[in-house]
């Protein structure tokens, strides 16, 4: 299974789309792309993760070193459109309350 | 080798003719060999081009000059296979070579990280680990305290293979190092966060979780830093009940404190605790939903647990398109008195 990166830049915004799987397979490119857009002051940086169906331990790490950067760097990180089965690894390994989180919305926009 | 090449070509000319003239299967059966025997000393296929031309030549010191060059334009076009086919062989040795390098790493870990299933009066203990690759990112631990509790660890390093395997073995130590007394087991998280903050890479974190059993009243006292839930078995209402406290994983963030809670467990009620494994499990493109656990257990239930944990593996292993995602581990406990 692969992991699809579209990183789309707006002024001080860089949203990152994903669609595939997260895993040790994947991770080495998400990471790269972590690691440059997470670097710049103020930016604000915005991963969608609707089309993401897996995410194993290996895609946490990801997103906890993606966190650590942004605290070092003065930018920031939120994950939006989360589906159940991804947002729970979040809420089980207590990173939801350190991460800005929000999960997909069913029903309707926001 | 020099001889074995003079050797091996002559062969080759003498069955190169053989064959011009006859066009007989014998010489083609005998190119097979020579051919096998040049693979087996890594003679590269321009050299096998080489050996075809020089043959040639003393065979028909008549061929005309167009043909020639077309085989020394086919030499040519050998010499990158040739190197393709050297740099394989080098990638395969290196190969065998971590290979082997790894088992032996992966017996020292198991060496290193063995920990004795407790014989305690009225507890019935079984646990099955298995990792998903050569290296187990999983841990789990019994600590035997002066006062009769009993402490039980459970942990699971992010990530598989060899980082997490060497990961694992700080937790081990620190475990080890603690005093042969009650401790909390947010104290224990706690002080087991520092020890994994300070000594890992940004994005490395274990998830654990630390209860203590007090043989004596049936009581767990326990605390979650992001790992699994675990789930309590009451045999009386036959119903699974998960159990847990919030708690960031080890080695995020420098300063968190855990919570602590507490059950109290009745004769042949069950404790269930597992790693991400357990419930990341898949048979194809379906994922194994935790009341599919529980409805295995309740199968086994007249087993011992450690028959039982057995026998829940043996399950999933046994599922049609099942392949170990991670590291799986599982332990149960019951009250037998």
């Amino acid at each position: 299974m692969n992991l699809e990166i579209t990183l789309t830049e707006e002024g001080n915004q860089s949203i990152i789309t994903l669609a595939g799987e997260i895993d040790a397979y994947t991770a080495p490119d998400l990471k790269e792309t972590f690691g440059i857009v997470t670097k710049k002051a103020g930016q604000e940086v915005i991963v969608d993760l609707e089309h993401v169906t897996y995410m194993d331990s290996t895609g946490l790490g990801l997103f906890i070193g993606a966190l650590k950067s942004t605290k070092e760097n003065d930018s920031e990180l939120k994950l939006v459109n989360l589906q159940d089965r991804v947002y729970r690894l979040f809420q089980i390994t207590g990173l939801d309350e350190i991460m800005d989180i929000k999960a997909a919305i069913r029903g309707g926009n926001e | 080798m020099e001889n074995f090449f003079k050797e091996k070509a002559d062969e080759y000319k003498k069955l190169l003719a053989e064959y011009i003239e006859f066009q007989d299967e014998k010489a083609l059966y005998g190119v097979e060999l020579v051919s096998k025997a040049f693979i087996k000393h890594n003679i590269l296929p321009e050299e096998i081009v080489n050996i075809h031309i020089k043959a040639l030549k003393e065979l028909y010191p008549d061929l005309f000059a167009s043909f020639e060059h077309s085989l020394d334009f086919l030499l040519e076009a050998m010499i990158s296979y040739g190197l393709a086919h050297q740099e394989i062989q080098n990638l395969r040795e290196q190969q065998i070579a971590l290979k082997s390098e790894i088992s032996v790493a992966a017996q020292m870990q198991k060496t290193l990280l063995k920990t004795k299933k407790p014989d305690i009066a009225g507890l019935d203990i079984g646990v099955i680990s298995v990792p998903a690759n050569q290296m187990n990112g999983d841990y789990y631990s019994f600590l035997q305290n002066l006062d009769g509790t009993i402490g039980i660890a459970m942990a699971d390093v992010i990530g598989k293979g060899v980082p997490a395997a060497l990961c694992m073995s700080m937790i081990k130590y620190s475990l080890d190092s603690l005093p042969k007394e009650s401790t909390p087991p947010p104290v224990i998280l706690g002080n087991l966060n520092r020890v994994v903050e300070r000594n890992t890479e940004s994005n490395m974190f274990i998830t654990m979780m630390y209860g203590e059993y007090n043989p004596e009243t049936g009581k767990l006292v326990y605390s979650f830093a992001g790992h699994e839930p675990g789930y309590y078995y009451c045999a009386d209402e036959d119903r699974f009940t998960e159990f847990s406290t919030a708690g960031l994983v080890l080695g995020v963030s420098e300063d968190v404190e855990y919570e602590q809670a507490e059950i109290e467990i009745a004769k042949n009620d069950m404790i269930v605790l597992m790693t991400d494994g357990v419930t990341e499990c898949r048979d194809g493109d379906r994922f194994i939903e935790i009341d599919e656990v529980f409805d295995v257990i309740r199968q086994y239930l007249h087993l011992s647990a450690q028959d039982m944990v057995q026998e829940v593996y043996r399950y999933f292993e046994r599922l049609q398109d099942f392949q170990l995602q991670d590291d799986f581990s599982l332990l149960i406990l019951r009250k037998t008195v």
